[in-house]
């Protein structure tokens, strides 16, 4: 076990250095390359993937308006699909250096409160390393673990549970 | 809110609890246990000046001796006669209703006029012998009390392990969703009466612990957006900020000698077990490691600190002493281990122990190094035992609610201890109080 989480540790840091070397607004997703040609847009909505323009917080084509992560059954890796919306607030929070974000973390029912406190900071500790790795600074970030005090979601099952296995973030300022 | 508003806001809120805490817990037993002692215990006569409470002492005494799961009160509706004195006991009678012991009493004010006096008396049905003959004498406000105070008394003659029925328990409750989500720290007798709430916020409130001697709490509340420990007074309500620092400040357990407390920090990044001196405020960290260390508690001499620990992959229960040292894992069975509650004689771990999706309350046997699991599941935990050892309160499910109940130590007898409304959850067994 101890193996694995070396193991774990290790592949975080390959892929946060991975994600060091390319630019933050780098997707996973097959999404069609930036546009670098001359259009002007006349109706004044922000690029989605411009992750540095604080009007992509409510537009619903950009990751910055995602802020929620989830995570598998005692874990505290972020996974794969949600590296993009990781980087898009990394990005922001880069380019804005007084914007502060809370990064509450949560766990679902199963197991005991203390424990699945631990558990949250855990997760939150995820997302914040690879926020850093990203740009953001130190004392941008907080991390406050409200184990599976906060659950959205109140019936025993697993659908329910992972929408409860879960990073918010939170803007205390943009 | 500027700060004065808020703490404005606490105070009408912790009014208001006291004035909805009256839902009562009520009480309903399982599964009973076949060799449970037959008992009659007669109607007290009400000799006292004030007016007869609604519920009498004789009856206090009866559902005590019932909940212990050892005892079966026999109906007052199946008595022949209610004897008051020893003189008008036929013994007879009392064998052929099948009954073991016999307990007769009166309840008078005593010559000062102060309080209560409740006098009597244990008679084994067989050998007539009078085992017990006392007089327990309380406040005004404390006829309840003194009802248990007899009940432990009868129980200990009987079963040879002082009774618990006289201590309270603490726990926490949740109502309403979303933004009317309540939370409230409870103080009960331990028959689910007098329910008080001692502090109410609308954000989490988790993991009471009581100071040795009884009179304090300490507890953990996010009213301030993050994590703290607090100690409250009981009684007076006084309370005290304990930690609040960066990261988690969680798990508080005093020390037998109430002298110092365990508690869980993450300051250093991840959370570690520190002591902390309750005189000087001084902090002594126990456990460093980057796993998760947490859910402290004492052993009874004060010589170990058990905690959960997942340094080993998944969670299980270790052990290091108070003054730092090499932890040494405990639990050896079973995939995940937490939440230790230590019985009074040392010799046995509670633990909510998980397998798949189902999690028990289990017990680990220090001296066999075997573990009894003790409830049917699927989501139960937090366990805590009674002072005596006799019984474990927990948390469990009933559907979507969280309700408390009880097992017995050897397992046999379950009862279910529930609030009227919402989630109730984290039960903490007071020491003996008084």
């Amino acid at each position: 076990m101890k193996s694995a989480w070396r193991l774990t540790l290790a592949l975080m840091i390959v892929m946060t250095m991975a994600a060091c070397q390319t630019t933050p607004e780098a997707e996973p997703e097959p999404e069609p390359a930036p546009d670098t040609s001359t259009d002007v847009d006349t109706s004044g909505a922000p690029d989605p993937r411009d992750y540095t323009d604080a009007r992509n917080f409510d537009n619903p084509e950009s990751l910055l308006s995602k802020r929620v992560i989830y995570f598998d059954f005692d874990k505290s890796t972020v996974r794969p699909e949600y590296r993009g919306i990781v980087s898009a607030h990394a990005a922001y929070a880069a380019a804005n250096s007084t914007a502060r974000v809370t990064l509450e973390g949560h766990a679902d029912e199963r197991g005991t409160r203390e424990y699945n406190l631990g558990l949250g900071e855990r997760r939150g500790n995820s997302v914040t390393g690879l926020m850093s790795a990203q740009g953001s600074r130190g004392n941008q970030l907080t991390v406050v673990s409200y184990g599976e005090e906060r659950p959205t979601c109140r019936v025993s099952e697993e659908d329910c549970w992972a929408m409860n296995r879960r990073v918010e973030i939170v803007y205390t300022a943009r | 809110m500027t700060e004065n508003v808020k703490k404005l806001f606490f105070v009408l809120l912790a009014l208001v609890a006291f004035q909805t805490a009256q839902a009562q817990l009520e009480i309903e037993i399982i599964s009973g246990n076949p060799s449970a002692l037959p008992i009659a215990i007669v109607p007290f006569q009400w000799q006292d000046q004030t007016a007869l409470p609604a519920t009498t002492v004789d009856q206090i005494i009866s559902g005590d001796l019932y909940r212990s799961g050892l005892f079966d009160p026999m109906d007052v509706a199946d008595m022949a006669e209610k004897p008051v004195e020893q003189e008008s006991i036929r013994f007879g009678t009392w064998r052929l209703l099948k009954v073991d012991y016999i307990v007769i009493g009166k309840v008078r004010t005593p010559a000062d006029g102060q309080g209560h006096e409740i006098i009597y008396q244990l008679f084994d049905v067989h050998t007539q012998e009078m085992l017990l003959s006392r007089i327990t004498t309380v406040g005004l406000g404390d006829l309840r009390y003194g009802a248990h105070k007899v009940a432990d008394a009868i129980y200990e003659k009987l079963t040879g392990v002082p009774g618990a029925f006289a201590t309270r328990i603490a726990y926490i409750t949740s109502t309403g969703l979303g933004n009317n989500q309540r939370y409230e720290l409870v103080v009960a007798d331990a028959d689910g009466f007098g329910p008080q709430s001692i502090v109410g916020s609308p954000e989490p409130l988790l993991s009471p612990a009581w100071s040795p001697d009884g009179r304090k709490l300490a507890y953990v509340s996010f009213e301030k957006g993050n994590s703290a420990i607090y100690m409250q007074d009981v009684s007076t309500g006084a309370r005290e900020l304990i930690s609040s620092g960066k990261g988690i400040n969680g798990a508080p357990s005093f020390s037998p000698d109430g002298r110092k407390m365990a508690l869980t920090l993450s300051k250093s990044g991840n959370p570690e077990i520190y002591v902390r001196d309750m005189a000087t405020g001084r902090l002594e960290q126990i456990t460093t490691h980057w796993s998760i260390d947490t859910e402290p508690v004492w052993a009874p001499d004060g010589r170990a600190i058990y905690f959960t620990s997942d340094r080993g992959g998944r969670p299980q229960i270790y052990k290091v002493p108070p003054g730092g040292g090499s932890p040494e894992r405990v639990t050896l069975e079973g995939d995940y281990n937490a939440r230790a509650s230590i019985s009074p004689d040392g010799r046995r771990i509670a633990v909510a122990q998980g397998r798949g999706n189902e999690y028990r309350i289990a017990v680990w046997d220090i001296n066999t190094e075997r573990f009894t699991i003790l409830t049917p599941g699927k989501l139960d935990e937090s366990p805590s035992f009674a002072p005596n050892g006799s019984m474990i309160l927990y948390a469990t499910r009933e559907g979507t609610r969280g309700v408390l109940s009880a097992v017995s130590a050897d397992g046999n007898v379950r009862q279910r201890l529930i609030l009227s409304e919402g989630d109730v959850r984290e039960p903490a067994w007071s020491p003996v109080i008084r």
